[in-house]
C-alpha cells in the first residue's frame, strides 16, 4: 500500500513538474514546505503534490480596491515557489489589476468570462479596504464602485479570501477619522470571509490557506474573525525569541541605548507583541529566516494585523497583555507544603496504646490495692 | 519521738540491680535519640525533622520545651507547699520531685539547644548588646537557664550528701532560703511566659486558645496543677515500680489542694471563653473543636473522679486522675502551640519518626537518669516498716 | 507559721506585686510610630501581568539560588517564598479566568514579600536583636550573625513572610530587606527597579500613600498616567542638585533613568489600601480590584501583636519591680519556714 502511494506520488510529482517545467525535487520542495507551514503532519506532501497535479487549476479572481498593493508584493517575493513559475501555474490567476496583461475594458470583459465559466467554483481573494461612505463613491474600478464590484464577484464565489489588514478589518485607511467609510470585506459582504491580515501579511500565511482548499477541499481552521490559526492562534507575546528578556525585566529604554543595543525587550517602547496575534515571528518576512522581522531589527511591533491596534494605537504607547490568564503551573494563592509521615502516626499510635494500656493496667492494681486495704482501714 | 521520725524519713539510696530489661530498653532508646541527633547536627533540622514554614515549631518545642517543662513543675509546686504555705508535712515528696523536675528541666533545655537552627549563638540571649528584652522569649530562656542553675544549686545537698562534703552543704543550707524563694519566683515567672508565647500570634491561634492577657495566669495555674498531678503519678510509679509501700496518705491531701485549684482553674478557662465569645468555636466540625473537648474532658473528669475525701484516698482514683490531668495540661500546650495554630491553607505538620523517636529518646534518658539517681543517692524517704 | 502570719505574708506580697505594676510602665504600649522618612513599596494588583521579572530580579540583586518545583528542572519556578526565594507573584483564579482583577471568574496576581511593618511582629519576637527595624527608613532587616533560628518570628509574622534554610546544619532566615545592600551604589528595590507595568513601585510611604489615593480616585476606565520604578516628590530636583554634581543623588551616584511614566487605564479598584491601618501600618501598601483575603493577605485588627505582647511583658516585668517585689515577699516567708536542719527530714510547724 505504501508502495503504490509512493509510485502515485512520484507519478504526481513527475507529472506536475514536466507541465510546469521544473525539477521534481524543487516541486517536492514546494509541497513540503506549504505542508510544514500549515503544520500538517508528514505525509502530507504527497497529497499536496497529488492534489496540484489532479486538479483542474482553479481560476482565481483578485480584487484591488483602497490599498496600496503591498499584500501583492508580498507575495511577489515568495521564494517556494516563485510566484510566476509555480502560483499562476498552479492557480489560474483569471483577474489581477497588477499583474495581468490586459487593461481597461478588455480586463473588465476576461473578469466576467472567467465568472461566468467558473460559476461557483472561483476563488475570490480582495486586497484594500471597501469605501462605503457616500454611496462608495471613493473607490471606483470601470466606472463601477467598489462595493457594487465586491458583490458581484462574491455572489459565485467558492470562497472570499481577504488578504491583508485592509480587506480584512479595514487596516490603514480605516484609520481615525475614516472619512470614506473605509470597511473589510466582510463588513461590506455581510457574512464571514476568511481573513488574512497583516501588513503586508506573510505571502505564505495566504499560500499555504490557498494550497490547504486546493488539496483537502476545505479551508483550514479559522478563528472567531476568520483567520486560520496556524499562522494566527498566538500573540507575538507568547512565541517572541526576546520573550525571556520581558520575563527578566530587561528593556530597552530608547532607540540605541545599551539594552537596544543588547536586543532586550521593546516592550517598554511600545512593542504591541503582547496584544496582537501574528507568525511573523516565527516565519520572519523575506525568506531569509526568522530574524527578519521587526522586532529582530530593533524594532517594536505595530501590531498591524489587530484591529484597534494596528493604525490605532500610537507606535510607542504600552501595550495591554492579551490573554494572560495563569498557566495552571503559575504559583496559587495557597500551596500544599508540609510531609505528612505514617510511619511516625503508626510509631505515635502504638505508645499512645502502650502507655494508656499500662496505665490501665497499674490502675486496675492500685484498685485491687485499694480493695485490699479498704477493710484494714475500716478496722482502724 | 521526733528522732524516730527523722530517721524513719530520712532519704536513704535505694540500692538496688540498676540493669533490667527496663533500664535496658530505656538506654536503647537514649541511644537512638542521641545518632538520631547527631544526624541533625551533621544534616540539619530538615534532614531529620517534618517542621516547615508553615509550622515551625514542631514537637520538640511544643512538646520538649513546653510540655516538658510544666511536667517538670513537680518541684516548683511541692516548694510553693512545703516552704511558702508551710506545709511540712509534704517534705518526703520534696526531693523525689526536685529530682524529677531537674532533669526535666534540664532535658528540656537541651532540646532548645538541638531545636535552635543557630545553636552556636545561643548565648546571644544572654549577652548584652544582643539580648532583645522586650520579647517573651528572652525572658522564658533567661528564667529558665536560672531555673535549672537553682534547681542543680538545690539538688545539690544531695550530692553532697553522698560525698560526704557536709561543711559544704552546711553554708549552702544557710543560703537555701534564698535559692528556694527564686525556685519558686523563676519557674512562676517563665511558666506563665510559655503562655505568653502566644499572645504575639494574634489571630494566628485559635480562639479556643487565644486568651491574649490570661494565657499567663492559664499556664501557671495549669504549671502547679501539673507538678501536683506529676508528683502523685511519679510517686505511685516509684512505688510500684521500686516494690515500696503507696505514699497515698501523704498524697491524699495534696489531691485536695489539687482539685480545688483544679475547679478554680476550669471555671477561669470557661468565663474566658465565655467572655471573649470563643466557646461558640467548640461546636463546629473541625478538628480544633474535637481536640478541645478531649483536653477539656480530660481536666474535668478528675474533678468527677477526686471529688470526695473517699475518693482520694483510693490509690487508683488518685493514679488516673493524675494521669488525666497530666494529659489535660498536655493537651492545653499542644493544641495552643500545634492544633491551634492557624498557621494558613496549604500547610500541614505531623512530626517525622526520627523527630518522635528523639521525644521519646529524651523521655527515655529523663526516667533511666531518675533511676539511677535513685538507686545510688538519698533521694526517696527509706522504706517504711511493712506495717503503717 | 500561723494563718495571721501567712495572711501578713499574702498581703505584703501581694501589696508588692500590686505596687510593680503600677509604678512599671503599665500603660497599654500603643503601635510603633513609622519613621517619617520610611520608604516602602506600593504594589497595585491590577498592573501586575504576572511577568515575574521581579521575581527574577530578585534573585539575582540578592544572589538567592534557582528553586525548582517541575521535574524537568530548566528554570527558576518558585510557588512560594521560601529560604529560596524572597519575593515571588501568585496568581489568583476563580471559574473560567475570564476578565482580569475581577473576584467572580476572573483572575488576579499578588506579590508576596517582607511587608516591613510599622511594628512588627518579628522585631518584637526575637530574642537576639536579629530582627531590628531601620530608625530612619524603617527597613526591617536580618543579621544572620546574631540569629539562634529559633524561628519565633517565622511562627510571629502574621503574613507568613520570614523563612528558613532547613535543609542545611547551618541554617538562616530568609526574607526581603527592599535590596537595603544595594543603597549604598544608588540603587533601590530591584523588583521596582525591573518592573515593565510599574505594578511595583518604590518610594517614600508617604508618597506612595498619596500615589495609591490617588489611583483610588480615578474612575474605572479613565485614561491615566502610571509611573514606573522609583517614585520621587517634588524633592527630586533637590536630589539631583546642579549639573557639576552637589545633590545628594549625584553623590550617590543615582543610576535610574526617567521616571517612565506612561499613558494607561485605571482598572476597577476595591476601595481599600491593604497595609495603611492594618497592625500598625505596614510599609509595603497594596492596591487590587479583588478582595484581599481571597489573594492571601489576613484581615487584621489596627492593633499590631507586638503591641500586645510588650505590654503584657512590661506590665509583668517592666523594670523588674514586680519580680524583684515578689523575690523580696518570698525570700522572707521560705527565711521563716526553712530551717537549716530541714534538709534533715525534720517536720515543723503546721
Amino acid at each position: 500500500m505504501s508502495e503504490t502511494y509512493i509510485e502515485e506520488t512520484a507519478d504526481a510529482a513527475e507529472t506536475v513538474a514536466s507541465r510546469l517545467r521544473i525539477d521534481r525535487r524543487e516541486f517536492m520542495q514546494f509541497c513540503a514546505a506549504t505542508a510544514t507551514t500549515l503544520g500538517l503532519s508528514t505525509g502530507a506532501e504527497a497529497a499536496i503534490a497529488k492534489a496540484v497535479e489532479k486538479a483542474k487549476r482553479p481560476s482565481v479572481i483578485w480584487l484591488h480596491f483602497q490599498e496600496c498593493t503591498g499584500c501583492t508584493e508580498s507575495l511577489l517575493r515568495a521564494e517556494h515557489p516563485t510566484l510566476e513559475k509555480l502560483i499562476l501555474d498552479v492557480i489560474s490567476l483569471d483577474y489581477h489589476e497588477t499583474l495581468m496583461a490586459a487593461a481597461g475594458h478588455q480586463a473588465e470583459a476576461a473578469r466576467k468570462a472567467a465568472m461566468k465559466a467558473n460559476k461557483g467554483k472561483y476563488i475570490l481573494v480582495v486586497e484594500g479596504a471597501i469605501p462605503v461612505a457616500q454611496k462608495g463613491i471613493y473607490c471606483k474600478v470601470g466606472g463601477q464602485t467598489a462595493v457594487d464590484m465586491l458583490k458581484e464577484c462574491a455572489a459565485d464565489a467558492a470562497a472570499v479570501i481577504a488578504i491583508g489588514s485592509c480587506a480584512s478589518w479595514g487596516g490603514m485607511p480605516s484609520t481615525d477619522p475614516n472619512p470614506t467609510g473605509a470597511s473589510s470585506a466582510g463588513d461590506v459582504l455581510g457574512k464571514p470571509v476568511v481573513t488574512i491580515p497583516g501588513c503586508p501579511p506573510n505571502p505564505y500565511n495566504f499560500l499555504a490557506t490557498a494550497v490547504h482548499f486546493l488539496t483537502f477541499g476545505k479551508l483550514p481552521d479559522l478563528d472567531a474573525l476568520g483567520r486560520p490559526k496556524f499562522a494566527y492562534g498566538r500573540i507575538i507575546h507568547e512565541h517572541c525569541e526576546r520573550r525571556a528578556h520581558f520575563d527578566a525585566g530587561r528593556f530597552a529604554h530608547e532607540f540605541g541605548d545599551e539594552g537596544h543595543r543588547k536586543g532586550y525587550c521593546l516592550y517598554k517602547l511600545g512593542c504591541k507583541g503582547p496584544e496582537t496575534y501574528a507568525n511573523c515571528s516565527t516565519i520572519g518576512f523575506g525568506d531569509v529566516g526568522e530574524s527578519n522581522w521587526p522586532v529582530a531589527c530593533g524594532h517594536p511591533c505595530i501590531g498591524c494585523t489587530e484591529k484597534g491596534v494596528g493604525f490605532a494605537k500610537p507606535i510607542h504607547a504600552t501595550a495591554k497583555l492579551r490573554g494572560m490568564s495563569p498557566p495552571a503551573s503559575y504559583p496559587g494563592i495557597v500551596e500544599q507544603q508540609g510531609k505528612t509521615s505514617f510511619a511516625s502516626a503508626a510509631a505515635l499510635a502504638a505508645i499512645a496504646g502502650a502507655a494508656a494500656g499500662g496505665a490501665a493496667m497499674l490502675a486496675k492494681n492500685l484498685g485491687k490495692q485499694d480493695a485490699d486495704q479498704k477493710p484494714q482501714q475500716k478496722g482502724e | 519521738m521526733a528522732n524516730n521520725h527523722a530517721q524513719a524519713h530520712a532519704p536513704a539510696p535505694l540500692g538496688g540491680n540498676l540493669l533490667t530489661p527496663f533500664t535496658l530498653l530505656l538506654g536503647v532508646l537514649s541511644a537512638i535519640a542521641v545518632v538520631i541527633l547527631l544526624y541533625r547536627f551533621i544534616y540539619g533540622l530538615g534532614a531529620v525533622t517534618n517542621i516547615n514554614d508553615g509550622y515551625p515549631w514542631g514537637i520538640w518545642v511544643a512538646y520538649d520545651v513546653v510540655v516538658g517543662s510544666a511536667l517538670a513543675c513537680g518541684g516548683f509546686s511541692i516548694a510553693l507547699l512545703v516552704y511558702i504555705f508551710n506545709k511540712g508535712q509534704y517534705h518526703p515528696l520534696v526531693r523525689p520531685a526536685l529530682l524529677a523536675s531537674l532533669f526535666g528541666y534540664t532535658l528540656a533545655g537541651v532540646s532548645v539547644i538541638f531545636d535552635l537552627g543557630r545553636w552556636w549563638n545561643f548565648w546571644h540571649i544572654f549577652w548584652p548588646g544582643y539580648a532583645q528584652v522586650n520579647s517573651v522569649m528572652f525572658e522564658v530562656a533567661v528564667c529558665i537557664t536560672a531555673y535549672i542553675l537553682v534547681m542543680w544549686i538545690e539538688f545539690s545537698p544531695v550530692f553532697l550528701e553522698k560525698l560526704g562534703m557536709k561543711d559544704v552543704k552546711q553554708k549552702l543550707n544557710k543560703l537555701l532560703f534564698f535559692v528556694i524563694a527564686l525556685g519558686v519566683l523563676l519557674p512562676a515567672m517563665h511558666q506563665s511566659s510559655l503562655g505568653s508565647l502566644l499572645v504575639i500570634f494574634g489571630q494566628q491561634i485559635h480562639p479556643l486558645w487565644q486568651s491574649g492577657m490570661l494565657l499567663p495566669v492559664i499556664y501557671l495555674m495549669t504549671a502547679i496543677l501539673l507538678g501536683y498531678a506529676v508528683v502523685i503519678f511519679e510517686a505511685t510509679l516509684s512505688s510500684t515500680g521500686f516494690g515500696r509501700p503507696l505514699e497515698t496518705k501523704v498524697l491524699t491531701p495534696l489531691s485536695k489542694i489539687m482539685v480545688w485549684l483544679l475547679a478554680a482553674y476550669v471555671a477561669l478557662r470557661v468565663l474566658d471563653l465565655l467572655f471573649r465569645g470563643a466557646l461558640g468555636t467548640a461546636f463546629a466540625a473541625d478538628w480544633q473543636a474535637f481536640w478541645f473537648w478531649v483536653e477539656m474532658a480530660c481536666f474535668i473528669a478528675p474533678l468527677a473522679i477526686l471529688a470526695s475525701e473517699e475518693a482520694r484516698r483510693s490509690a487508683a482514683r488518685l493514679f488516673v486522675g493524675a494521669v488525666l490531668l497530666m494529659l489535660g495540661g498536655f493537651l492545653l500546650r499542644i493544641n495552643g502551640f500545634l492544633v491551634g495554630y492557624m498557621t494558613g491553607d496549604g500547610w500541614s505538620y505531623f512530626p517525622s519518626l526520627a523527630e518522635l523517636m528523639v521525644t521519646v529518646g529524651i523521655i527515655a534518658f529523663e526516667i533511666l537518669a531518675y533511676i539511677v539517681i535513685v538507686r545510688n543517692y538519698p533521694v526517696l524517704p527509706a522504706a517504711q516498716p511493712a506495717t503503717r | 507559721m500561723d494563718r495571721r502570719t501567712f495572711f501578713k505574708a499574702s498581703l505584703a506580697g501581694g501589696a508588692a506585686l500590686a505596687t510593680g505594676a503600677a509604678s512599671s510602665p503599665a500603660q497599654a504600649r500603643g503601635n510603633n510610630p513609622m519613621p517619617p522618612e520610611a520608604v516602602g513599596l506600593l504594589f497595585d494588583s491590577t498592573l501586575c501581568v504576572g511577568c515575574k521579572a521581579c521575581v527574577a530580579a530578585c534573585k539575582e540583586a540578592n544572589g538567592m539560588p534557582v528553586e525548582f518545583s517541575t521535574r524537568d528542572q530548566y528554570w527558576d519556578t518558585p510557588l512560594d517564598i521560601s529560604g529560596k526565594t524572597l519575593n515571588v507573584i501568585k496568581a489568583y483564579r476563580d471559574g473560567n479566568m475570564e476578565v482580569k482583577d475581577r473576584e467572580e471568574n476572573g483572575f488576579a496576581f499578588i506579590k508576596k514579600s517582607c511587608l516591613h511593618c510599622v511594628d512588627p511582629s518579628c522585631v518584637s519576637a526575637c530574642p537576639v536583636s536579629a530582627m531590628k527595624k531601620d530608625a530612619k527608613t524603617g527597613i526591617v532587616t536580618y543579621d544572620k550573625e546574631a540569629c539562634i533560628g529559633c524561628r519565633y518570628c517565622i511562627a510571629a509574622c502574621p503574613f507568613g513572610v520570614p523563612r528558613f534554610t532547613y535543609d542545611t546544619p547551618t541554617p538562616q532566615i530568609s526574607k526581603c530587606q527592599l535590596c537595603v545592600h544595594l543603597h549604598k551604589d544608588g540603587k533601590y528595590a530591584a523588583c521596582a527597579e525591573f518592573c515593565p507595568t510599574g505594578a511595583t513601585l518604590y518610594g517614600q510611604v508617604s508618597v506612595l500613600r498619596e500615589e495609591a489615593q490617588r489611583r483610588l480616585a480615578m474612575k474605572p476606565g479613565e485614561q491615566v498616567e502610571f509611573p514606573r520604578g522609583h517614585l520621587r516628590a517634588g524633592q527630586e530636583k533637590a536630589l539631583q542638585g546642579a549639573p557639576e554634581g552637589k545633590g545628594e543623588m549625584r553623590r550617590q551616584g543615582w543610576k535610574d533613568t526617567s521616571d517612565q511614566k506612561y499613558p494607561g487605564v485605571a482598572a476597577q479598584y476595591l476601595q481599600h489600601i491593604y497595609g495603611e491601618k492594618e497592625f500598625g501600618g505596614t510599609q509595603m501598601l497594596m492596591l487590587s480590584g479583588v478582595s484581599f483575603q481571597k489573594l492571601g493577605y489576613p484581615d487584621l485588627p489596627p492593633r499590631s501583636d507586638a503591641a500586645v505582647s510588650e505590654t503584657l511583658q512590661h506590665t509583668l516585668y517592666g523594670g523588674l519591680i514586680a519580680p524583684i517585689a515578689v523575690l523580696g515577699a518570698l525570700t522572707f516567708i521560705a527565711k521563716r519556714n526553712v530551717k537549716p536542719e530541714d534538709e534533715e527530714g525534720e517536720q515543723h510547724g503546721k
